[in-house]
């Protein structure tokens, strides 16, 4: 158990569309993520890096092969489970994603109460302790209209981890970012989940992103074609 | 408001942030559920108050049972008895007292308005078949062209009215005779009439040279105390060999004649479908609000999905949000329709008014057809799919 990977992927395999229109979009993918370890997906657009993020994100039913996640095995898994092994990921979007009717605070506590229990109390210092975290302490009854896209993305990252996630899945979370904004994103994700313990696995092709990870897969046309471990 | 809401339901009240988000769209959405609120308070207004109308000459009169022709749907519409039958049916045992009931609508010219007094005429040696606030003044009606004025009356001033008194009585042409009123008795614009009167049988039958003594609109009997009304109907029905007549008791008779007048009259069908229209406009107003703001936060709702809020947590604020539409639009509505209502009476002198059986009844409707709409509108909430937002 021990000895197993936050997430093992084998012999993935996923197709899109039916019958004639059926196309592989991937091919034979295995990966696994270290507990603890930041990993980068990279790749052109359309060679499937998002496709192997909601897949081993329980947003997609897996199709073929196996994909184990926190040692369950989510092929041919229920929705319900699906659901609940959800809600110890944390995911960061693109777009920051936030409501636009809760404040930031509230946003974050989204990512609390998803657990259900959780006292409100408890739940909005915590939240208010996760945005003190990303810089924010003094935001946190902003509407995210009144926030910079900078300031919404990092909102974004504390309701992701504002509940301890075993594992961070994060998709271009710097696109729509400048280079500074990018960079402290990137840098907190990175931090936060040092010091948590936290695995993240982030899908870009940003190249500003690469000199932190530890490990780069490097994804074209479906198939993994490179694996370069740093640090 | 937020942070009750927030204890109250365990969870951030999103449903409300999200209506409360948009004051203007939050305001129009109130004015729509508030608007379907009044029509259906002003249908049902109406039609109360159309029932109130027709059951209210019925009490005027005392009886237990009511003998009619085949065709007399209402106390002033078909054919008359043949007063034979009143003697047959005085032969029951249980029969104490009868009385024939003559009815026609008297036309009063009022100078620059016309009005129309449904005229009843009663053996004013009979008080027993009449409410003891008439049956008191019933003797007056002995003297010829002698009636009892409806003070309620459409188009007679109240002032008028209440001057009216045996020793200052009120004197007025109709028919080519002078009548007098000598006193007079609450009772009320109706739809048929602009008000009542009384007289005795032979001032009735002066009125009305064509009718004649032995065939009345209808027959009242009075029954021996603790008779048996449905026992003895049961017996007229074997005694009285004409199977046309309708023998009923006097409450049946008045029950059969609100459901007439709200089922087979134009007017009633109307003031039914009138409500109906107002449960659907406001069903639609809350659906499209509703499935406008779930298809609004399709994105946010994906992105709680993806986070691994079920499907109950998204029923759950498209029911809060069908709730506070349904409650804080019925407020104004209420409001609204209480005014309206009251004008229309005013005006109108019809029984129209606002009651707490109205109010609750019309609330519970808001409500449950609130959680309809938003029953269907949670329909939209499978587009959110949260394997779209990467």
């Amino acid at each position: 158990m021990n000895r197993e990977g936050i997430v093992d992927v084998k012999g993935l395999n996923h197709w899109f569309g039916s019958g004639e229109a059926k196309k592989q979009a991937l091919f034979d993918v295995n990966l696994t993520l270290k507990r603890g370890s930041f990993t980068v997906l990279m790749g052109p657009s359309g060679s499937g890096k998002t496709t192997v993020l909601t897949l081993i994100g329980c947003l997609r039913a897996v199709q073929d092969g196996s994909v184990r996640l926190l040692g369950q095995e989510l092929n041919g898994a229920a929705e319900a489970e699906l659901v609940a092994l959800r809600r110890r990921l944390g995911f960061i979007f693109q777009a920051h994603n936030l409501h636009e009717s809760l404040t930031a605070a509230q946003n974050v506590m989204m990512g609390v109460q998803v657990h259900g229990g959780v006292a409100d109390r408890v739940a909005e210092q915590a939240a208010t302790h996760a945005l003190g975290l990303v810089g924010l302490a003094d935001r946190t009854t902003y509407l995210p209209a009144n926030l910079s896209g900078g300031q919404k993305q990092r909102v974004a990252v504390a309701r992701a981890l504002v509940a301890s996630p075993a594992l961070v899945l994060a998709d271009e979370p710097t696109a729509a970012l400048d280079k500074d904004s990018a960079a402290e994103v990137v840098d907190l994700l990175k931090r936060m989940g040092e010091a948590r313990g936290t695995t993240t696995m982030l899908v870009t092709h940003d190249n500003r992103i690469l000199d932190r990870a530890d490990r780069i897969l490097t994804l074209e046309d479906g198939r993994i074609v490179g694996i370069e471990e740093r640090g | 408001m937020s942070r009750l809401l927030q204890a109250l339901f365990g969870r951030l009240p999103i449903g409300w942030l999200q209506l409360t988000h948009n004051r203007t769209r939050f305001a129009a959405a109130l004015a729509g559920v508030a608007f379907a609120n009044v029509l259906v308070f002003v249908q049902l207004g109406i039609m109360n108050s159309m029932g109130a109308a027709t059951l209210r000459p019925y009490g005027f009169f005392q009886a237990d049972i009511m003998i009619s022709a085949g065709d007399a749907n209402a106390l002033a519409d078909g054919g008359n008895v043949a007063r034979q039958w009143l003697l047959q049916a005085m032969a029951d045992p249980d029969v104490t007292d009868g009385m024939g009931l003559f009815i026609a609508n008297v036309p009063w010219d009022r100078g620059e308005k016309d009005i129309s007094l449904t005229t009843f005429g009663v053996d004013p040696a009979k008080p027993g078949f009449l409410v003891p606030e008439i049956a008191g003044d019933l003797k007056l009606l002995e003297v010829q062209d002698a009636v009892i004025l409806d003070r309620l009356a459409r188009g007679l001033a109240r002032e008028e009215a209440a001057a009216i008194r045996p020793q200052s009585p009120l004197s007025f042409e109709s028919q080519g005779r002078t009548l007098t009123a000598y006193a007079t008795f609450a009772g009320g614009g109706g739809f048929g009439g602009d008000g009542y009167m009384l007289a005795s049988d032979q001032t009735f039958l002066s009125l009305f040279p064509a009718r004649r003594s032995a065939a009345p609109d209808h027959i009242l009997l009075a029954l021996r105390p603790g008779a048996d009304v449905g026992l003895t109907v049961a017996r007229l029905h074997k005694l009285i060999s004409d199977p046309s007549l309708r023998i009923r008791s006097f409450s049946d008779a008045a029950q059969e004649d609100l459901r007439y007048q709200q089922t087979k009259r134009p007017t009633g069908i109307i003031f039914g479908f009138g409500v109906l229209i107002g449960v659907l406009v406001g069903l639609v107003i809350v659906y499209q609000v509703l499935s406008t703001d779930v298809a609004d936060h399709l994105r946010e709702y994906a992105t709680f999905k993806a986070m691994g809020y079920g499907p109950r947590f998204f029923l759950g604020i498209v029911f809060e949000e069908a709730l506070v539409l349904g409650i804080m639009g019925f407020v104004p509505g209420l409001m609204v329709g209480t005014t309206i209502l009251t004008v229309m009476g005013k005006i109108t002198t019809l029984p129209l008014a606002m009651t707490p059986s109205m109010a609750v009844s019309v609330f519970l409707g808001t409500i449950l057809f609130s959680a309809v709409s938003g029953a269907i509108a949670t329909r939209r909430l499978s587009a959110a799919d949260p394997a779209d937002l990467f």
